[in-house]
């Protein structure tokens, strides 16, 4: 049975007792007649995929084909060195992951697109952080992103998951959604809590638009993993403690699919508005292309 | 509504940078290779607005390649495709047209077969043309595909020699550009056929194309 709505897989929850993630490992073993070992063993497969690819962005400091992007892990590393993060290491495990996978997927390297490429930081770098500095288990962490995997999908249901058209409000907005939803499982919330979670990532991200300069996955992307990480914890934080997001969350999906109706489409991955306009970044262009020639 | 699986938002595992210009364009032509279904020397790829614009820096040129030459989409050599293609001659346009999806492309083998898709996100796909006769698949099925000469009783005809094997159609689409005309048909099966069933289903009169497109993984 699909879920269609955020109402209604709050239903089924309290009506079956349920959490989040078994929900979702349910509906995946009925949908690939599977059984929940074979979709759990998958979900761990996703979840080592994500790790292989922080471990090898944090070495790489190799160049995208543009040339002006890929060190920027590398110097966050070595400032952490130096000097503690502000906000701990939690924050600079965060920070440094998500950059790590953002800068590999530019590359060309082996990533997992959750739930695009261009957002492939922010789930994985929230997940794997939390969990090496909070000692939580791998079966717990396969949870978070069961149930990540199930708000990203409800999300998708209504709107296409794509830049091109609803604006990066899709990309990293609905991973940053899921990766306070993933967290918030990992830290033991309720049902409510993580939605509430999932909800306050969502509306804080409407209207985010896509204007990747020279229509690279780079600028603003790469960095924007980092931030919208850190949002997701954001946003957890404030949904463990009660705090209720006063538009409902299927409200709030709602109004995501009919902002990105109403951007226009020079700001929705055609590079053709925004930052991807600004004189720098034609200036980018210009010696992109004739570096090119 | 189809249900969809979580691993449609949390998959795939793939060489970036995006998932709708990369993966779902190696996904693309992957789905092509399957379609056309024989060797080829030549192929053309048009690609259209969004792809058109901002596909070289998303590598949806090479993904496109690497697709029907047979690459998945967690292949690391994607990257360096151009210096590994050899034996097959390939080409690119670019076009805008606002009737097309935002990232579309029509993909030409051998001169002889036009697949037109869209990726539609996350890297998921939708072949929603070949030779003309629109079509929905989108890889998640294995699916036999067949063109004919439009006349009665080849939906019964066909079904019957796969109720024969025991295989379960999961959905069958026709369609026909004209009473009499050129008709097309393609069966969605829970489990793969053989290429045996493909040489029966080809020596029904007038049928002058049949293809069994495996399912992407
Ligand atoms: S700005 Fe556009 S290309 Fe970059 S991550 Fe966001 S949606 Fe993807």
């Amino acid at each position: 049975m699909t879920i269609l709505s955020f109402s209604e897989l709050i239903e089924r929850c309290k009506k079956e007792n349920k959490r989040i993630y078994e929900i979702a490992l349910e509906e995946e073993a009925f949908l690939q007649a599977e059984t929940l070992d074979v979709i759990r063993i998958k979900t761990l497969e996703t979840l080592l995929a994500m790790k292989d690819a922080i471990k090898d962005g944090l070495k790489s400091s190799e160049k995208s084909i543009s040339n002006w992007c890929g060190d920027d892990c590398i110097k966050l590393q070595n400032k952490y060195k130096k000097t503690p993060a502000l906000f701990g290491k939690i924050f600079e495990k965060i920070t440094t992951y998500a950059l790590a996978t953002a800068e590999e997927n530019l590359r060309m390297g082996r990533i997992v697109a959750c739930p695009t490429a261009g957002s492939c930081g922010i789930v994985p770098s929230v997940i794997v952080a939390v969990a090496e500095e909070e000692n939580i288990s791998e079966t717990e962490q396969i949870n978070g992103l069961l149930t990540a995997g199930l708000v990203g999908l409800i999300v998708s249901n209504k709107v296409q998951l794509a830049g091109a058209v609803a604006g990066c409000q899709a990309e990293c907005g609905v991973a940053s959604a899921m990766a306070a939803a993933a967290l918030t499982q990992m830290l033991g919330g309720n049902v409510d809590e993580i939605l509430q979670a999932t909800a306050l990532a969502l509306k804080n991200i409407l209207g985010l638009t896509c204007d990747p300069v020279c229509g690279l996955v780079e600028v603003p992307c790469i960095k924007r993993n980092a931030f919208l990480a850190i949002h997701a914890v954001t946003a957890s934080e404030l949904a463990l403690c009660g705090v209720e997001s006063k538009i409902p969350l299927d409200e709030i999906v709602d109004t995501l699919k009919i902002t990105g109706q109403l951007m226009s489409p020079l700001l929705k991955e055609t590079s053709q508005g925004g930052l991807a306009k600004t004189k720098t970044a034609l200036d980018l262009e210009k010696k992109l292309f004739n570096n090119k020639q | 509504m189809e249900q969809k699986s979580i691993f449609s938002v949390i998959s795939p595992i793939m060489v970036g940078p995006s998932s709708s210009h990369t993966a779902g364009a190696v996904r693309l032509g992957l789905m092509a290779k399957n379609i056309y279904n024989n060797d080829f020397a030549k192929v053309k790829f048009i690609l259209y607005n969004s792809f058109a614009t901002t596909g070289f820096g998303h590598g949806t040129d090479k993904g496109l390649l690497a697709g029907v030459l047979g690459y998945g989409v967690d292949d690391i050599s994607i990257k360096n495709i151009f210096s590994i293609v050899n034996n097959v001659e390939y080409s690119y346009e670019y076009m805008q047209d606002i009737s097309r999806h935002p990232n579309s492309v029509d993909i030409i083998i051998d001169d002889k077969m036009t697949i037109s898709g869209d990726s539609i996100g996350a890297g998921e796909i939708r072949i929603n043309n070949i030779n003309g006769f629109a079509t929905d698949i989108d890889g998640s099925y294995d699916t036999l595909l067949l063109m004919y000469k439009d006349k009665p009783g080849m939906i019964s005809m066909v079904s019957d020699i796969i109720q024969k094997r025991r295989v379960n159609i999961a959905s069958l689409h026709c369609g026909r550009n004209s009473k009499g005309g050129t008709a097309s048909m393609y069966l969605a099966l829970d489990v793969p056929i053989g290429d045996d069933v493909v040489e029966i289903v080809k020596q029904i009169d007038d049928v002058f194309f049949v293809t069994n497109i495996r399912k992407l993984k």
